[in-house]
């Protein structure tokens, strides 16, 4: 069982582990990775953000975090995966991001939210921009990210 | 037609969100449009020149240079991704 969701609105992390487990009967590992906004972004001189605003493109989102899930579903065997993307304005210390999935062992379990955090953050349309005291900025994709892709594409079966 | 998204700090060099324009018969393909939008269009023409690296979609997906376009498809330009 799949399920994507892309809003504005917050998340509960307690529900959405139920949610999970109700999913994955038989499950025996559920691991969930909870991201938020952070007071620092780089480049940003060290200044304080204010506000992140984060901007989609509604058709395409929910779409490819699917095509996401479905490539870790492919290599790993998931009893249940959950997605919250939220968008809009957030202030640090917000969730912003929930992954979470349901295996019969942990190995597959952390490996998979691993996966989709990864492909998320490069392969997912959204883009941030961040607000400090001398104004907004858009937070440019991290090397980073290009590199923990490729260690998955490195390791395909 | 072409109906053309524009999102983040592309859409703001842009200064606008969405536009239609007519699809031109020797326009097949990404690597067609891109130039056919430089020089129609200054404020594409800077876009472009700023833009280090930019992501097109086709109907929805990531694409190539290579992929096809057909009257009636949804392009979108954007920077990198970075979500999460």
């Amino acid at each position: 069982m799949v399920h994507v969701s892309v809003r504005g609105e917050d998340f509960d992390v307690g529900g959405e582990y139920r949610r999970l487990c109700a999913d994955a009967p038989g499950a025996g590992a559920v691991v969930t990775f909870s991201g938020l906004v952070r007071d620092y972004y780089d480049p940003g001189g060290g200044e304080r953000v204010r506000e992140l605003r984060l901007e989609h493109y509604p058709g395409m989102t929910e779409k490819s975090i699917r095509e996401i899930i479905a490539r870790a579903e492919s290599r790993w065997n998931l009893l249940a995966a959950r997605v919250i993307h939220r968008v809009g304005a957030l202030r640090p210390g917000d969730q912003i991001v929930f992954a979470g999935v349901a295996a019969h062992h942990r190995g597959e379990a952390f490996a998979a939210a691993n996966f989709i955090m990864d492909y998320l953050k490069s392969e997912a349309p959204f883009w941030k921009k961040q607000f400090t005291e001398s104004g907004g900025e858009w937070i440019a994709a991290k090397g980073s990210d290009t590199e923990s892709l490729r260690r998955w594409r490195e390791t395909a079966d | 037609m072409l109906q053309i998204h524009y999102f983040a700090g592309v859409r703001e060099a842009m200064g606008r969100e969405r536009e239609q324009i007519g699809l031109p018969p020797d326009v097949t393909s990404v690597a067609e449009l891109i130039p056919y939008l430089r020089s129609r269009d200054s404020d594409f023409a800077r876009m472009f020149a700023e833009y280090e690296t930019l992501l097109v979609a086709v109907n929805q997906t990531v694409a190539g240079n290579e992929q096809a376009i057909a009257d009636g498809d949804e392009i979108a330009f954007f920077p990198p991704m970075s979500g999460g």
